[in-house]
């Protein structure tokens, strides 16, 4: 028989063509899609031509998403999307997005159907771990790791350890998976799973949307995790068959798979989650923040930007007002979900209740435009990060949340719960 | 390979954005990036820090984006090699892959000052400072990170060797 493995442990053994692989082995993996964005594939383009090599291992296998500083705020962004546009048509890339067609790109490649269950995927992007959610082995890497499978198309990794989280439970009323991961990171903090995979299971991950789940596998990264993935299952199923264009494969831990830890939460005694400045681990319970008044809050990013999360800030914001003083900024992160919100009304929402509505980009998230924040303002942001200057002036500040305790805080004009409402 | 400077000392979870915020990532030249380092963590260190420096740091240094902007705006603000007892590891990659040298000390916070003047032996992984007289062990760089480290990170060395094994 073979020995158990952990999704994490099978995805990178089947992509070494290895029976077996142990944590801590070094291993030769084939790369299934390799991502840049408009910042850091300038530097993997720049490394490729210098390498002197013609042509890239596979143009269908290479996404180049221009979504961080676009619409391009200013010169020198739109000098690196130039450069990305040029490369794309160079070397007749298939998946590169610009303009009207570009949106937050771990919301895109999933949507598109670009990457698949069973994958590996490596992005110049620290949150490519997102794709966890659909059973994908995907990791964050640097320009040059980029460049290095542009290439080769391979990629080296040491097998990371299983931290296994169970979540059992009840929801209470307004917790989503972005109040789950939240409560994690609280819990184990930004390094508690520093250079490990982190497999999320249980009943109440079952029950999770995809949407939901991607938000979980999302920030597994700020937990130091080197990727966060989920058993693919029916859900994952029904999302990814009309999307795929090539074959994919389920891939699942065994019931003996060896774990570098297991922890179990009660999910029934998590209430909304709110990350304090300037870390995410920083987290309170929404019943202990007293009062937090807000300057801005922002509803979007490849962590809270689907159209699910959309759905719920527009039943939370209809017939309502936005805090007289409060900027609400709504970017939903692809040009499809976009044109969804207009269809079910939710746009019209957003607009009678005085939000700005932006197109698909990173912008505010890191501090790259639309959204950036002066010396002592206060944003509550759906997005992933809160470090210090992360959305602007060093000595602003950034508190993390879903989608449904920002869409209330807006109303608000402070940090509050749709139950307040 | 040895490092010998004066240290910059940070504490924990020191992310990319502290080391180059993202604001200024419409570019990638290494001596635009230099000017901003480190800049919301210490907005005099890109006026303070000199050839040679050294950054002591706690734990996760590096954590955050995958941006290498970051390793290459340590670099070229003149940092020759960064202490802590962790690294994020997407940071860790990249810093070797840039060719910037980085240890996992564990004791390097609690014994080290700022100021301080310290030398770091890469061969063994021997730290002594210089100052105090007390030393510590990191673990040592392997021969072949080494090489990639003295030809400027992973690309320049792979290009050198291809051009060597045709040679």
């Amino acid at each position: 028989m073979n020995r158990p493995m952990t999704i994490a442990e099978k995805i990178l053994a089947d992509h070494a063509g290895l029976d077996h692989v142990e944590p801590g082995q070094l291993v030769e993996v084939s790369v299934d899609i390799a991502l840049g964005n408009d910042i850091t594939a300038p530097i993997a383009i720049e490394i490729f031509k210098k390498t002197g090599v013609e042509r890239v291992f596979d143009r269908s296998r290479i996404a180049l998403v221009a979504d961080h500083f676009t619409p391009n705020k200013d010169i020198k962004s739109a000098e690196q999307v130039r450069m990305l546009r040029e490369f794309s048509e160079d070397q007749a890339i298939v998946h590169f997005y610009e303009g009207g067609e570009v949106g937050v790109e771990h919301c895109l490649l999933p949507e598109k159907g670009i990457v698949l269950p069973g994958d590996v995927v490596i992005g110049a992007d620290s949150h490519t771990c997102t794709y966890g959610a659909l059973g994908a082995f995907a990791t964050g890497v640097g320009s040059t790791d980029l460049a290095a499978a542009m290439i080769t198309g391979k990629t080296w990794f040491k097998v990371p350890e299983t931290l296994k989280i169970i979540y059992k439970g009840e929801l209470q009323p307004w917790v989503s998976g972005k109040d789950l991961i939240l409560y994690t990171i609280g819990d184990i903090g930004v390094d508690g799973a520093l250079y490990m995979a982190m497999e999320f299971t249980g009943p109440v991950i079952e029950g999770l949307s995809m949407a939901e789940r991607m938000t979980m596998s999302n920030m597994a990264i700020e937990a130091g995790g080197k990727a966060g993935l989920i058993n693919p299952d029916e859900k994952t199923k029904k999302y990814v068959e009309p999307r795929a264009k090539r074959e994919y494969r389920f891939f699942s831990s065994d019931e003996q798979a060896n774990y570098a830890k297991v922890i179990e939460y009660d999910c029934s005694k998590i209430e909304p989650q709110i990350a304090f400045p300037h870390l995410p681990e920083n987290t309170v319970s929404i019943s202990e923040v007293g009062t937090v008044e807000l300057d801005q809050v922002v509803i979007g990013s490849c962590t809270n930007g689907r159209i699910e999360d959309l759905e719920v800030a527009a039943r939370i914001l209809e017939g309502k007002k936005v805090s007289k003083g409060l900027r609400l900024i709504v970017l939903p992160a692809t040009p499809s979900i976009w044109s969804e919100a207009l269809d079910r009304g939710y746009l019209k929402i957003f607009s009678d209740a005085g939000a700005i509505i932006g197109p698909p980009t990173c912008g505010p998230c890191l501090g790259g435009h639309m959204g950036i924040l002066a010396k002592g303002e206060r944003a509550l942001s759906t997005t992933n990060r809160n470090f210090v200057g992360r959305m602007g002036h060093p000595e602003s500040e950034v508190y993390l949340a879903s989608p449904a305790i920002a869409a209330a805080s807006a109303i608000l004009g402070r940090i509050g719960s749709p139950a307040e409402l | 390979m040895k490092f010998k400077g004066r240290v910059w000392k940070f504490g924990k979870n020191i992310d990319t954005d502290a080391i180059i915020p993202a604001r200024y990532l419409n570019t990638s030249d290494p001596r635009e990036l230099a000017k901003h380092c480190m800049e919301d963590a210490d907005p005099e260190f890109p006026s303070k820090v000199r050839p040679g420096d050294i950054i002591v740091a706690d734990s996760n240094f590096g954590c955050g984006s995958s941006r290498e902007h970051a390793p290459i705006a340590l670099k070229a603000a003149g940092v020759s090699c960064v202490i802590a007892p962790s690294f994020a590891r997407i940071f860790y990659r990249n810093a070797f892959n840039m060719g910037l040298p980085i240890f996992e000390c564990e004791e390097a916070p609690r014994l080290i000052n700022e100021g301080d003047e310290v030398e770091v032996d890469g061969d063994t992984g021997e730290i002594v400072n210089l100052t105090t007289g007390k030393s510590m062990k990191a673990q040592p760089i392997p021969p072949f990170m080494q090489e990639l480290i003295k030809d400027g990170g992973l690309i320049s060395h792979i290009m050198k060797s291809s051009k060597e094994n045709t040679a």
